[in-house]
């Protein structure tokens, strides 16, 4: 598991890393948000495979399909519980045991 | 705050004798968890005092209250998931198959709870089999419950439920924020007749039906009720109709005309070929 804090910082973990299963990403972050930062992984195509999961305080509908449309793959409101995270990642065909 | 014996007792055969739920001892915690919002609402001091209130008058509301209480359960959308991903790859596109000629399909949720199971069902059809648009669907959702029924009937969803297992593309697809909660569109709520259906009393005319789900519903009765409602759906199933079950529940040693199809935990069953 890698961390973080925001989105240039994680562009630049993932250039070390190579492409990761998945990323959860908040919208509200210094530097570089994270519907930029979905936006930047979705333009480099050996992460197409990755998932990328919302993870953000931002429950307005628009929001949700903006962020569905850059090419996130799952959006997930706080406040949440751990469940709540599994249940989507299974969504996501993650195997979390 | 602890449940004493003797309300446990009180509590437990009053929702026997109602909806032949059995709650054996050891489930204080259940009984606990689920009337003492109740306690809080209605401003009592505690369990006693509730049970003490229902017997000074038993045909009042409290006791229905009561059995509310006990009988909504919790419930998410794409609960388990298996079970969906069987019913998308396997099991609707066979029925749609068999079905060609007539295009009719009959469908029964028979614990609807609060709505999650039947709506991720439409939800379901109407995204992966556009086709059906032409098809008569006899959709009936039904639960013990008048106060979960109003509530599948609204199709109204906090942002927590929200959060439960729908996927998010459906939930742009097929819901509008309504204020701080979500609800399901009218194109969706209209394919569903909703109505009441106590498991262990006399049902309602049916049709037969093509599939029933009735998961995570026959734990909560007693080995004789479980016999007597698997026999009333076997009554009910087309011969290459399938049925449903929690991953917890079996037709084993219950009904033997059932035979549990090989899909990963999805608690699938079909009446035996042959």
């Amino acid at each position: 598991m890698f961390e973080a804090g925001h989105g240039l910082e994680a562009l630049e973990k993932l250039k070390e890393t190579g492409p990761l299963d998945i990323a959860l990403v908040d919208w509200n972050m210094p530097e570089m948000n994270g519907y930029d930062f979905v936006c930047e992984v979705r333009k480099d195509d050996q992460y197409k495979d990755m998932k990328l999961m919302m993870v953000t305080t931002e429950t307005e509908m628009a929001q949700v399909i903006k962020a569905l449309e850059a090419g996130a793959n799952e959006y997930i409101m706080k406040p949440f519980t751990k469940d709540m995270i599994v249940e989507k990642l299974t969504i996501l065909g993650l195997d979390v045991g | 705050m602890a449940i004493n014996p003797a309300d446990f007792d009180y509590i437990s055969k009053i929702v026997r004798e109602q909806c032949a739920i059995v709650l054996e001892k050891g489930k204080e915690y259940l009984v606990e968890s689920r009337v003492m919002p109740l306690v809080h609402q209605e401003k009592l001091e505690s369990i006693e005092t509730l049970v003490r209130k229902i017997k000074s008058d038993p045909r009042g509301s409290l006791k229905d209250a009561v059995i509310e209480a006990m009988t909504t359960n919790e419930t998410s959308f794409f609960r388990d998931i298996h079970p969906f991903e069987t019913l998308k790859k396997v099991i609707i596109p066979e029925l749609l198959e068999k079905r060609k000629l007539k295009k009719e399909l009959n469908i029964w949720c028979g614990a609807s709870s609060s709505g999650q199971e039947p709506y991720t069902l439409v939800m379901l059809l109407k995204n992966e089999f556009p086709q059906l648009n032409t098809w008569k669907l006899n959709f009936s959702a039904s639960d013990i419950s008048n106060q979960m029924l109003n509530r599948c009937k609204s199709g109204i969803y906090s942002q927590l439920e929200i959060n439960r297992g729908l996927p998010a593309p459906l939930m742009v697809k097929y819901f509008e924020r309504i204020g701080t909660e979500w609800q399901v569109k009218e194109e969706l709520r209209k394919m569903i007749q909703f109505r009441i259906i106590n498991l262990s009393e006399r049902w309602p005319m049916m049709p037969q039906l093509d599939l029933v789900m009735m998961r995570n519903v026959l734990i909560y009765f007693d080995v004789e009720m479980k016999k007597d409602i698997l026999g009333r759906i076997r009554k009910l199933l087309r011969p290459d109709g399938y049925l449903f079950l929690g991953a917890a529940e079996t037709t084993l040693n219950l009904d033997e005309n059932f035979e549990r199809m090989p899909f990963k935990q999805s608690g699938c069953y079909r009446l035996k070929q042959g």
